[in-house]
């Protein structure tokens, strides 16, 4: 596949929350962060499966996730979802525009199909 | 407020603590009930998912209190240790503080004001831009208290409650019967706005899904309806993703009802238009008094990140993002915020209490960080700690330590510790390195080698 644009969210997860106090280096914070969700006419359309390595690309920078089913009706086309993390903020840039708060939601990113020896998962500093 | 049950007082005997505070989220529920063996909760009785987590997760740690450069060490060297990175530093920043009590907070500050130091909170990066619009619009605001006596229509904006605060809907906001709403959920009606489908749109009477960087334009539509200003439907349509009658049907809503209230989250602050955003739904807010009674909360979310803005509020004059280098407080997000001050590459030591910037700052931010002496203060390891030049393992506030925390709506509630953690507290950490700074400087040496910034 050629590389498509879509929009990023990240956002707050139960999963992401709660291992926050399990710790970052367990299981469960590295699972919930290191996943992308994406509609599941967008995966048939794009001819991606469930679990399929993924880069996503950035104007700052870029990390390679698995690809993740959104549930029927809950993320629209032309979007990502991911929970807040590591990976989310290797997408973000350090400028704040005068706010103090990078641009952490809402991010322009392309994708395109990588392969399983090039994901991220689990790779926490 | 905590009762023993079991077969004698041994150490092992069931504790039950009554009333106990969940700090993981802003919510700050005060009514758990925590079954205690030795160092460990068994039980969160009346917590939610996010809760039991906190609750069970924290027990006490096996390893050091202190590590420098990776080596376990003494308390006292490590307290020697940060205090010296921070009196010698040009440009310190202090930083996180919204996972500790308002006691370590105090003493944060008092530190920043003796070296001169950057202060600001995680507050920067998560409603930072609502602090900014705050002060420009000004809050039209209340209790989560009355929100519950009496909201009638209740709005999400951007926020996902469900999953960041579990028992907002429950507690505070959606299904308690209430004073003036004795009906409970029948009688309020509630409405989810976000770009997605959120779990929390689930339990919405009305969901809007709005074009994702379009708050601003959706925020106007609706100030421009809450005036009978005519907009052109069609940009409306076009810019929202949302057809004029939606809006004109939500604005027939928020007119008709008797108390209605707007939770707004980081879908808000986070996204394009940031303050801007914030500030279009303060004004939205202070319009809607014209026709009936609106108010409006941030959704905040760590447990004690409403009380940061307060204590440095307190102390300084202003929430977040200050600057004590001349020796009185300056005020300007984009500069003193953190992740400005570190991504412009312009401290030069740092302190991280109870934050995990190197996991979610940007990468220029953490590079410049990683490349810095820093100390960092937190119950568990994280990647911020792991690269600390000293690194403190700390006891939790509210399981382990006492003290106080602010509700989202800037209530202060007292904390009742479960058990004693072998660790020290942030406060006894900071106040270590308090008094040695104050002791250099009674005694003429003066912070940043040079002279005061």
């Amino acid at each position: 596949m050629s590389e498509e644009t879509f929009i990023l969210i990240p956002g707050r997860t139960s999963d992401q929350g709660c291992g926050i106090s399990e710790g970052k280096y367990a299981r469960r914070y590295s699972d919930a962060i290191t996943a992308v969700q994406m509609n599941a006419q967008d995966m048939e359309r794009l001819g991606l499966s469930e679990g399929q390595p993924v880069r996503i690309r950035s104007e700052h920078g870029s990390v390679v996730l698995p690809l993740q089913a959104a549930r029927a009706d809950e993320l629209p086309q032309g979007l990502l979802f991911m929970a807040y993390g590591e990976y989310s903020s290797r997408l973000m840039g350090g400028e704040t525009h005068g706010s103090g708060m990078p641009t952490s939601k809402g991010i322009d990113v392309t994708i395109e199909a990588a392969e399983a020896d090039e994901v991220d998962t689990g790779r926490i500093a | 407020m905590s009762a023993t049950s079991g077969s004698g007082a041994t150490e092992d005997a069931l504790k039950i603590v009554e009333d106990a505070t969940c700090t993981f989220c802003g919510c700050v529920c005060d009514d758990i009930e925590l079954h205690v063996q030795k160092h460990t909760i068994v039980q969160a009785k009346r917590a939610c998912v996010l809760g039991t987590a906190w609750f069970l997760n924290h027990e006490v740690e096996d390893v050091p209190s202190c590590r420098i450069e990776g080596r376990p060490a003494s308390v006292e060297e490590g307290i020697e240790r940060a205090a010296e990175i921070l009196y010698e530093a040009r440009y310190p920043l202090i930083y996180g503080l919204s996972d500790t009590t308002c006691e370590s907070q105090r003493v944060a500050v008092s530190i920043a004001d003796w070296i001169g130091a950057n202060l600001d909170t995680t507050t920067s990066v998560c409603h930072g831009p609502s602090g900014m619009a705050f002060q420009g619009v000004g809050e039209v605001t209340c209790s989560l208290g009355e929100v519950r006596n009496r909201a009638d229509l209740i709005i999400f904006w951007g926020s996902n409650p469900a999953e960041s605060h579990p028992r907002h809907f429950t507690r505070y906001s959606l299904m308690p019967t209430g004073m003036f709403v004795p009906g409970g959920r029948k009688e309020r009606t509630c409405v989810v706005i976000d770009v997605r489908k959120t779990k929390s749109a689930r339990a919405a009477d009305l969901f809007i899904p709005i074009r994702p960087r379009k708050d601003f334009e959706a925020l106007w539509t609706l100030r421009a309806l809450a005036a009978d200003i005519e907009v052109d439907a069609e940009q409306v349509e076009r810019e929202t993703g949302q057809p004029l009658a939606i809006w004109q049907d939500l604005m027939d809503r928020m007119k008709a009802a008797r108390f209605g209230v707007i939770f707004f989250g980081m879908g808000l602050t986070m996204t394009r238009g940031k303050h801007a955003n914030s500030e279009a739904l303060l004004a939205l807010t202070r319009d809607m008094n014209r026709h009936t009674r609106f108010v409006c909360k941030p959704n905040r979310g760590h447990g004690n990140v409403t009380g940061a803005d307060n204590v440095v509020s307190w102390r300084t004059g202003f929430p977040f993002g200050v600057n004590l280098g001349r020796g009185y407080p300056r005020f300007n997000p984009g500069e003193y915020t953190a992740s400005d001050v570190l991504a412009n590459r312009e401290a030069d030591a740092a302190m991280i209490i109870a934050s995990d910037p190197m996991a979610n700052f940007s990468e220029p931010a953490r590079r410049h960080l990683q490349s810095i002496p820093y100390v960092a203060l937190d119950p568990k390891e994280t990647p911020t700690t792991r690269a600390a030049t000293v690194a403190f393992t700390v006891a939790t506030y509210g399981i382990n330590v006492a003290g106080t925390a602010y509700r989202m709506d800037d209530v202060p509630i007292p904390l009742r510790p479960a058990f004693e953690s072998p660790h020290p507290s942030d406060y006894e950490i900071l106040r270590g390195i308090e008094k040695r700074v104050q002791q250099w400087y009674a005694a003429g040496r003066r912070p940043g080698g040079d002279g005061h910034r």
